[in-house]
């Protein structure tokens, strides 16, 4: 019953909520007119960018504008990364970090993955944590939602799509910082520590010296949050006491991470200009959001079949690896929509979970777009929209157009190549190191549950998730390199792919909707769409799933 | 063409298509087709396994067996669908095989050379007898001439040089008189020799559709291609040694064999179904651009009316008899052999029992039509010396002559003539002397049902667009009658043309009937362009599709075969991804049956994936190979016909669709299995 009222509060508010942020969206990424403070917002950015922001950009343009960019945000945290022993910021003096966990470390940020092989609190110094991970943490953030304004743009036929530089301020100052700021001042609140100063040393009761790890946490987290990033300030992540110390900032936490993802949605319906498509599309994704947090929390209110038969009380569910200031539903509530989403942040030991629970965030990273990363979710449901389109489009007797234009041999082209190398990454990698010593040497557990680790791992960063199944000694040079490349290819070709195709879309001479047209804002094509991500996606994991999660849970004895 | 439809799997198709089956297992003709072709590697490197298959020899032959199979039901279903039309195009050919040409040289004389070297531009001379060799235009003379090598009809047509009847087609027969024909497309690239093209598949190109349907198939190819080749490391890390052959099986059942085996045939048989209503496309892409078809632009007389007028009521004025007036009427119209004027003598006699009668001179002359005077009837020279002038015809015109006969025009029959006009009809007005008697209502006749199947096509989002030469009130009359959704009255070809331009701006695919060479630029212009095969040369090589029986009501059944076309796609690439999920619960547990089993030999936890049951891993494999590979069989009539066609909005197709081949596709593998599994264990196979 609880878990039922804390799962309408949580999903539900924040649905509620982002539609006002939808249209706050659309007004900051695209405004309609130039007058009052839009117009003096864009002028300032285009001052500011200089000539970079002077001109219009088709899609390549766009596309190598935000390539540039990135380069240079991974080449900068690289920088920083390697350096940190030599740069100021650096009270508690660490040391320097190995090499491929610093090329692992920057792509992960920069990719808004925010995969950790390391621990924050002991490797990294302040200016690493501010410099090299929280900056990209909004600026990789701001990436996804400028692409997705482009894409948006394109749709409707507008083959000039913008310009990088100013949505990426958009994105930045005008969404972003002003709710990261509202969101670090309710942790702040809620107890988090913001300070600069180095570790705290108190004398416990015992008399015991403790050091107790700090840092400007909070302005930490609520990016973290809000920009689908999930990279934690302390190595538990949002597990430990200080980077969540209640269930207010649990659910304050909870609400950030889904609210700019389901904003995204209304935000692209309003600039392509079809309300009514994107409540189709936001309701696919929420039915697809509430059946796994249903499943989840139902696996997971079971009590954990490991301890069978011990004398423990289990009537409370699984409580092992999960914090008791959260209980057994907040637990698995925010697996799920940190990996639906593409955040990554946990308030709980995914590897803890009963096997089917631990199933369910693995469903997530791998359909990827329900609702998704910030932008780049509703990116990766336009690619599915794609070819449920082609499809649905063919079987009511007419050559397949979305939003009056027609999909041919190039977009389906386009949206397939996504589509596998998702595939490719998760099962690829996946195949490669349950079958070397590079996986097989890390694991921790022996059979399903020990696959269930280098699958969840590859699936996390193909879907740029971060989250980890832990379990997993992964700080190596195999598993830093190959995730790491792994998180930037996934990153960019979904991304690049769909502007592609509303590129060429935007090209294409519009046609005129009729009844024979095949309506995108029907509940008939929210079924079709539904049944095409969940066909694609059991048809690509279903082998994988069954050896894993699903045969570690037939395991156990009823 | 022979207008018969053969049966489906009629032996005279089926034995020629068994062979090409065979013939299309070469590496370049499979090649075409992703999906078969790695069908095809897979039935190879099983069969390559058999040697090593040691106790398992007997499966591995049968799962190779099967795979060969599901190849050859491919090739099988694209060879019916080819033969269906080449049965059609053979006939022809035979037909033009050995014609010879009397060729007029420049200097004058004749030459006789062989048909197949004729050039475009040479003029040759037909006479009784001779078979027309080339596509053609009359330049000179008149001819009735059989056509029915291509349209199957018997009655023979007129031919004749200059206006809109002087296109003749190769192969066609001179049955009376002599005419000149200028040479207008060389032998192989007459529009028959396109036609015969198109259906042996030789020169198919894949349509646009047709090409991003590939594309998809291809990289769900891909994407199972790689599940696959993962699922080996995985299982060995499971602890489970997994057969080559047990993978390719598990491979060709996840890959798209159905719709891709199917695909090719669907392309053919749409063609094919056009040819069976007598209309030649010259691309599989005017097809399917039919399907897309937004705005019908119709011709009114022949496609929304019937020909011709017909009188439907009489309207005398006040003092006036209906009987007398009908008399006057039918005098006036004895010798009027007009469809118009036979109508008011049918007429007269029905609603008053008034015989046609024998009036012949010297009594009586008659006054024909003529287009300057715009009246006809009769004049009787009466014993008496006074004569009896009865004239019917247009308002202006019957008014004139009243008053020359030193009468007024009846006001009242005016008034009434007016209404006529303004409710869609023509008033023709019928004196008798000095007299005005009333007024004959002229009607348009339309086609009986048409209104039901306009509004099928709006059903399905078709506007339909009446083009008529009649003033903007007759249309606006006939358009309400018919349920046209609008009309282009007092339309010239300029208009036409415009009216298509504009509709393409707008972002709309048109498709219109034409026959005239002023038809041409519209016919070119339109997205699909049938031509009448009574039409000029010139409008037929403008147009994209040729109807051979020149009936333009037959754009409506072009519509529907286009949308028919692109729906079986559809449907059948939904029902081919919706069997996976049965084969996955089929193989799977077969494969993983004893991975992480507590003790060797008992069943694994995966065992409990077996829902439906089956008897032992290795038939469970093989039921679902051999359902694999008869499904292809099953549907091949499926995809001859196309899927049933019932016009709606685009919203209940698509759900109904969805829950036949969505839904059915997923519910029947299991109940197909499950019996092949229990047929094979019977039979002692596995």
């Amino acid at each position: 019953m609880d878990a039922i009222l804390l799962i309408t509060i949580v999903v539900g508010g924040t649905a509620v909520l982002s539609w006002p942020l939808g249209r706050y969206l659309r007004w900051a990424m695209d405004p309609l007119s130039l007058a009052g403070p839009a117009g003096r917002f864009d002028r300032l950015f285009r001052a500011f960018g200089g000539r970079l922001c002077a001109a219009q950009q088709d899609w390549k343009q766009y596309c190598s504008a935000l390539l540039v960019f990135n380069v240079v945000m991974f080449t900068l945290a690289f920088g920083i990364l390697g350096l940190q022993q030599w740069l100021p910021l650096n009270p508690d003096g660490k040391g320097a970090l190995e090499g491929s966990l610093i090329f692992h470390t920057a792509a992960s940020f920069t990719s808004n993955t925010n995969l950790q092989h390391y621990s924050g609190e002991v490797h990294m110094s302040y200016l690493s944590q501010l410099g090299a991970l929280m900056w990209p943490q909004f600026v990789s953030a701001a990436t996804g939602i400028a692409a997705l304004t482009a894409m948006a743009r394109g749709l409707p036929g507008r083959a000039q799509m913008g310009n990088f530089f100013v949505d990426l301020q958009r994105a930045t100052f005008l969404v972003l910082l002003p709710l990261a700021a509202l969101v670090a001042l309710l942790m702040v609140l809620g107890g988090m520590p913001m300070t600069l100063q180095g570790a705290a040393k108190v004398m416990t009761l015992e008399g015991v010296e403790q050091i107790i790890a700090r840092g400007p946490v909070a302005a930490f987290v609520a990016i973290k949050q809000l920009g689908t990033n999930g990279g934690g300030f302390f190595g538990p992540n949002s597990a430990h006491p200080l980077e969540n110390p209640s269930f207010f900032t649990n659910v304050v936490s909870t609400v950030s991470i889904l609210l700019i993802p389901m904003a995204s949605v209304w935000m692209f319906g309003r600039i392509v200009g079809h309300l009514r498509h994107a409540t189709v599309l936001f309701a696919v994704m929420l039915l697809l959001l509430l059946v796994k947090i249903g499943a989840a929390v139902v696996a997971e209110s079971a009590p954990t079949p490991a301890f069978a038969g011990l004398p423990i009380a289990q009537d409370t569910g699984n409580l092992e690896g999960k914090e008791l200031r959260f209980g057994a539903a907040a637990g698995p509530l925010w697996a799920v929509a940190t990996t639906c989403t593409s955040n990554g942040s946990v308030n709980c030991m995914h590897d803890s979970l009963n096997p089917l629970t631990g199933l369910v965030p693995m469903v997530g990273m791998w359909l990827n777009a329900t609702f998704g990363g910030v932008g780049v979710g509703m990116i990766n449901m336009f690619l599915y929209v794609v070819l449920a389109v082609f499809v649905a489009g063919m079987m009511v007797g007419r050559t397949p157009e979305y939003l009056n234009r027609r999909i041919e041999m190039r977009e389906v082209k386009l949206a397939v190549l996504a589509m596998f190398a998702h595939a490719l990454f998760v099962l690829g990698g996946t195949a490669l190191f349950a079958a070397t010593a590079w996986g097989q040497g890390t694991l921790n557990n022996p059979g399903a549950h020990g696959f269930s680790e280098i699958l969840y791992e590859f699936s996390s960063a193909s879907a740029n998730n971060g989250s980890g199944f832990e379990g997993l000694g992964d700080n190596t040079v195999p598993w830093n390199v190959a995730t790491g490349l792994v998180m930037l290819l996934a990153r960019y070709l979904p991304i690049l792919l769909p502007l592609a195709i509303a590129g060429s879309l935007a090209r294409k001479r519009a046609s005129s909707a009729s009844a024979g047209t095949l309506g995108v804002d029907t509940i008939t094509f929210g079924g079709m769409l539904l049944a095409t991500i969940v066909f694609l996606g059991a048809l690509t994991f279903f082998p994988a799933a069954a050896l894993g999660p699903v045969a570690e849970h037939l395991q156990f004895p009823k | 063409m022979a207008r018969k439809t053969t049966s489906l799997f009629a032996a005279e198709l089926v034995r020629p298509a068994v062979t090409a089956s065979f013939r299309k297992l070469h590496p370049r003709t499979m090649a075409k087709n992703p999906v078969m072709f790695v069908t095809m590697v897979g039935a190879l490197l099983t069969t390559l396994c058999i040697p090593a298959a040691g106790d398992e020899t007997g499966f591995v032959l049968q799962l190779a067996l099967w795979l060969w199979f599901t190849v050859l039901f491919a090739n099988f279903a694209e060879a019916m669908a080819e033969g269906r039309g080449k049965a059609q195009a053979d006939a022809l050919r035979r037909q033009r095989s050995e014609t010879w040409a009397r060729r007029l040289r420049d200097g004058g004389g004749e030459q006789r050379v062989a048909a197949t070297d004729l050039k475009k531009g040479d003029l040759v001379v037909c006479e009784t007898g001779d078979t027309i060799p080339a596509d053609g235009d009359v330049i000179e003379g008149i001819a009735s001439v059989d056509e029915s090598a291509i349209t199957g009809e018997s009655a023979p047509v007129i031919r004749e040089s200059g206006g809109d009847r002087c296109a003749v087609s190769g192969g066609t027969r001179v049955l009376s008189d002599r005419i000149v024909v200028r040479v207008s497309a060389e032998r192989g690239h007459g529009f028959l020799d396109r036609m015969i093209a198109l259906v042996e598949g030789a020169r198919r190109q894949k349509t646009p559709n047709e090409v991003a349907l590939t594309v998809l198939l291809a990289a769900l190819t891909l994407i199972f291609l790689l599940v696959c080749v993962t699922l080996r490391p995985f299982g060995a890390f499971a602890g489970a040694e997994l057969s080559t052959p047990v993978l390719i099986a598990l491979l060709v059942c996840l890959i798209p064999t159905t719709i891709g085996a199917l695909l090719s045939a669907i392309g053919i048989s749409g063609i094919d179904r056009l040819i069976q209503r007598n209309v030649l496309a010259t691309s599989g892409r005017a097809v399917e651009a039919a399907g897309d078809v937004d705005v019908l632009l119709l011709d009114k007389t022949g496609t929304i009316t019937l020909g011709n007028r017909v009188a439907t009521d009489m309207v005398p004025a006040t003092g006036v008899e209906p009987a007398q007036l009908a008399d006057a009427a039918q005098l006036a119209s004895l010798a009027d052999q007009t469809p118009e004027g036979r109508s008011i003598v049918v007429l007269a006699k029905e609603r008053f029992g008034l015989r046609g009668r024998e009036v012949a001179a010297p009594h009586a002359t008659f006054v024909p039509f003529s287009a300057a005077t715009r009246m006809s009837g009769v004049d009787f020279a009466d014993t008496g010396g006074r004569g009896r002038k009865i004239r019917k015809g247009a308002t202006e015109a019957i008014s004139a002559f009243v008053a020359e006969q030193g009468g007024r025009p009846n006001r009242e029959v005016l008034v009434a003539a007016e209404q006529i006009a303004r409710r869609g009809g023509t008033p023709l007005v019928v004196a008798d002397g000095s007299r005005m008697l009333g007024v004959v209502h002229l009607k348009d006749v339309v086609k009986g049902g048409i209104q039901l199947r306009f509004a099928h096509l709006r059903a399905v989002g078709i506007r339909t667009v009446m083009i008529t030469g009649d003033n903007p009130l007759t249309a606006a009359a006939i358009a309400a009658e018919a349920g046209v959704d609008s009309f282009l009255a007092e339309a010239t070809p300029e208009m036409k043309l415009q009216r298509i331009r504009d509709e393409q701006a707008a972002g709309r695919l048109v498709a219109m009937t034409g026959d005239g060479t002023n038809d041409a630029p519209a016919l070119a212009q339109a997205d699909v362009g049938v031509a009448m095969n009574t039409g000029t040369q010139a409008a037929r090589e403008a147009g994209n599709m040729v109807d051979l029986d020149s009936n333009p009501t037959k754009l409506l059944d072009i519509v529907e075969i286009g949308k028919q076309l692109i729906m079986t796609r559809g449907a059948l690439t939904t029902f081919s991804m919706a069997n996976d999920v049965a084969k996955y619960f089929a193989i799977l547990p077969a494969m993983f049956a004893g991975v992480y089993a507590a003790n060797a030999g008992s069943p694994g936890p995966l065992a409990a994936l077996d829902v439906m049951g089956l008897h032992s891993p290795q038939s469970a494999i093989l039921s679902a190979v051999v359902f694999n590979a008869l499904v292809i069989v099953a549907l091949i009539p499926l995809a001859l016909r196309g899927v049933a066609y019932r016009p709606a909005a685009a919203a209940v197709v698509l759900r109904r669709n969805l829950l036949l081949y969505g839904l059915g596709g997923v519910l029947a593998p299991f109940a197909g299995i499950k019996l092949l599994d229990l047929l094979l264990t019977a039979l002692h196979l596995v």
